[in-house]
C-alpha cells in the first residue's frame, strides 16, 4: 500500500502518481481537506482509498479503478465515470454521478440535488435521500435510492430505471410510477448485490420510468411555436 | 463564484479566537473570490454605544479631519480607532443620528460601511490574505461574523462593491450568486425611501431584506418573503445583532455546507472553509436545503 498524504504532496503530484501508477496498485490518501479533482482520470484499475472528506469532482472519468471516500464528497463526484467503483461514506453535493457511462456509484449517506443527471448507463446507489431534480434527462442506466427523493424526480427522462424505497416529493415532467416486474426486480438485485449491499427489503421498492410521451413531435403542439 | 464563510460561536474558546478562524476561513475561499473580500464582525457591545464604521480613500487625511472635526462637535464623547483604511468611531447611541447625518453632509468622500452596537464591516480591494492582514482580524474577539471573497460578475471591483453590505443597524449580508431582477426591485425600493451605495445586485438583497425587517417583519419571515420576490441565483448568509441566518434559492446550484458542534455552527461555501476549525472532523456537517431558512441566535 502507497500512503499519500496532502500535508507533504501537492494535488498535482498525487494525481499524477495515481494516473502513472501500475495496475493493481493500491494508494491511501491522507489529508484531502475537501480538496477538489482529488483522484480524476484514473484509467486502470488499481484501489484508491481516501481517509477524509473531498471538495468538487472527485473521481471524474473513472475508468476500471475502484474509490472509496471515507467522509464526504462535494458537488460533481464521479462525473462522466465510464467505469469502476465509487463508495462514498459520507454524503454527496450536487450532481453526482453526472453524465455517468457505466461503473457503480455507492453512498451511505444522503445526495443532494441533480443526483444523476443525464447519466448514460452509470448505477448509482444512494442509501439516504436524494435531492431535486435528480436524474433529469437520465437516460440509461440505474438509480437506487433507499430514502427519499425530492421533488421533479427523473424529469424528462429517456430509458433509465429509478428505484425508491422512501417518499417522492414529486415527479418531473414524462417520469411515471411503473410497475416493478420480475425483470425488474432481479435487475434490482443485480444492481445492489454488485455493490456488496443485501441488507434491505426488495418489497419496499417501487420503479419509475419514461412515460415516452416527449420522445416524438406531437403535431397538435405546432400552433404554439 | 464568491465564497461565503461564518462563524457562530457557542462557548467562549471560539469568540476569543472568532477572528483567527474567519480569518483562516476567508483565506482558503481565494479561488473562489480573489478580487476583494471583506467581514463583518459582531464584538461585544458597550452600554449605551454605537459604533459607526467609515472608510476613506486617503485615510491619513481624511481620518484626521474627521477626528478634529469630532471633536469640535459640543456634547459628545467618542473614540476612534483606525484599522487601515476604516475607522471605527464608538459614541453615545443618542448621538448616533446626529453624527451620522454630519459626517455625511461634511465628508462625502467617507463611506459609512455600518452602523451598529456589535457589527463592524472591513471590506477592500485585493487577495482575502492580504485583506484580513490590513485589518489584522487574526485579533478580534466577538460571538459571531461572516465573510466573502468575490469575484465580481454584476458590477465593478471596489470597496464598496465587495459584502458585506450592510444597509440597517447590527444588519448585514453576503451573496453569492447573482439577481437577474435587482433593477426593479433597486427602484421600487428607493420609491420606498431606502438608498443605494452602488449598481450592485447584493446591495439590493441587503436592502429589501431590511425594509422588511424595519417594516416589522422578523428576520426568518423577511427571508421568506425574499424567496418570493428575488429572481435569481443565490446562497444568503445574513448577520443580524444575535446571530446569523443561511438562505438559499429553490434551484440551490450555488453551494453551501454548514457545520456544527457543541462549541460553534460554522458555514462554507465549501468543505475547505471548514477544514481548519476546531474537531472538525467530529462535527455534524451538512448541506442546507433549498428555499429553507435557517437560523442560529443567542
Amino acid at each position: 500500500m502507497h500512503i499519500l498524504d496532502f500535508n507533504k504532496l501537492s494535488l498535482r503530484d498525487i494525481n499524477k502518481t495515481l494516473q502513472g501508477s501500475d495496475k493493481n496498485d493500491f494508494f491511501s490518501i491522507r489529508n484531502p481537506k475537501g480538496s477538489h479533482a482529488l483522484a480524476v482520470g484514473i484509467n486502470k484499475k488499481i484501489t484508491v482509498k481516501v481517509v477524509g472528506s473531498v471538495g468538487y469532482y472527485c473521481a471524474g472519468m473513472n475508468k476500471f479503478s475502484d474509490i472509496k471516500v471515507e467522509g464526504s464528497a462535494g458537488p460533481g463526484l464521479g462525473e462522466n465515470m465510464m467505469s469502476g467503483n465509487i463508495h462514498v461514506t459520507g454524503d454527496v453535493s450536487q450532481y453526482a454521478g453526472a453524465s455517468g457511462h457505466g461503473g457503480s456509484i455507492l453512498v451511505d449517506g444522503n445526495a443532494s440535488s441533480r443526483c444523476g443527471i443525464s447519466m448514460k448507463g452509470v448505477d448509482i446507489i444512494i442509501k439516504g435521500n436524494v435531492g431535486h431534480m435528480s436524474a433529469f434527462m437520465a437516460q440509461r442506466g440505474n438509480l437506487v435510492i433507499f430514502g427519499d427523493a425530492g421533488h421533479a424526480l427523473g424529469d424528462s427522462i429517456y430509458e433509465a430505471n429509478i428505484y425508491v424505497a422512501g417518499e417522492v416529493a414529486s415527479l418531473g415532467t414524462d417520469c411515471i410510477e411503473k410497475k416493478m416486474t420480475k425483470k425488474h426486480l432481479s435487475n434490482l438485485e443485480n444492481i445492489l448485490s454488485n455493490a456488496n449491499v443485501s441488507d434491505y427489503n426488495p418489497d419496499t421498492f417501487r420503479r419509475f420510468g419514461s412515460a415516452r410521451s416527449l420522445y416524438n413531435f406531437k403535431v397538435d403542439n405546432a400552433k404554439i411555436y | 463564484m464568491c465564497g461565503i464563510v461564518g462563524l457562530f460561536a457557542k462557548k467562549e474558546n471560539i469568540s476569543a479566537n472568532l477572528g483567527v478562524h474567519l480569518s483562516k476561513m476567508l483565506e482558503s475561499m481565494s479561488d473562489r473570490g480573489p478580487d476583494s473580500a471583506g467581514l463583518a464582525i459582531y464584538g461585544k457591545p458597550s452600554a449605551s454605544k454605537t459604533k459607526i464604521t467609515v472608510q476613506s480613500r486617503s485615510p491619513k487625511h481624511d481620518f484626521q479631519k474627521l477626528r478634529k472635526f469630532l471633536s469640535a462637535i459640543k456634547g459628545i464623547s467618542y473614540s476612534f480607532k483606525i484599522h487601515s483604511t476604516h475607522a471605527v468611531i464608538k459614541l453615545d447611541v443618542k448621538k448616533k443620528d446626529q453624527v451620522t447625518n454630519l459626517v455625511k453632509d461634511t465628508f462625502p468622500n467617507l463611506r459609512i460601511l455600518s452602523v451598529g452596537k456589535k457589527m463592524e464591516i472591513y471590506k477592500e480591494i485585493g487577495k482575502p490574505a492580504e485583506v484580513v492582514k490590513r485589518f489584522e482580524i487574526a485579533k478580534m474577539k466577538g460571538s459571531h461574523g461572516i465573510g466573502h471573497t468575490r469575484m465580481a460578475t454584476e458590477s465593478a471591483v471596489t470597496t464598496l462593491g465587495a459584502h458585506p453590505f450592510s444597509t440597517g443597524e447590527d444588519q448585514c449580508l453576503v451573496h453569492n450568486g447573482s439577481l437577474s431582477n435587482h433593477n426593479s426591485l433597486r427602484r421600487e425600493l428607493i420609491r420606498k425611501e431606502m438608498t443605494f451605495e452602488t449598481e450592485n445586485d447584493s446591495e439590493v438583497a441587503a436592502s429589501f431584506i431590511t425594509y422588511r425587517m424595519n417594516s416589522g417583519k422578523t428576520l426568518k419571515e423577511a427571508l421568506e418573503s425574499a424567496l418570493v420576490e428575488l429572481d435569481g441565483f443565490y446562497t444568503f448568509v445574513v448577520g443580524t445583532e444575535n446571530g446569523f441566518g443561511v438562505l438559499r434559492d429553490p434551484i440551490a446550484c450555488k453551494p453551501a455546507v454548514l457545520a456544527e458542534t457543541p462549541d460553534y455552527v460554522a458555514f462554507g461555501s465549501e468543505y475547505r472553509a471548514l477544514t481548519s476549525l476546531p474537531k472538525i472532523e467530529k462535527a455534524k456537517v451538512w448541506e442546507p436545503e433549498p428555499a429553507t431558512v435557517y437560523f442560529w441566535g443567542h
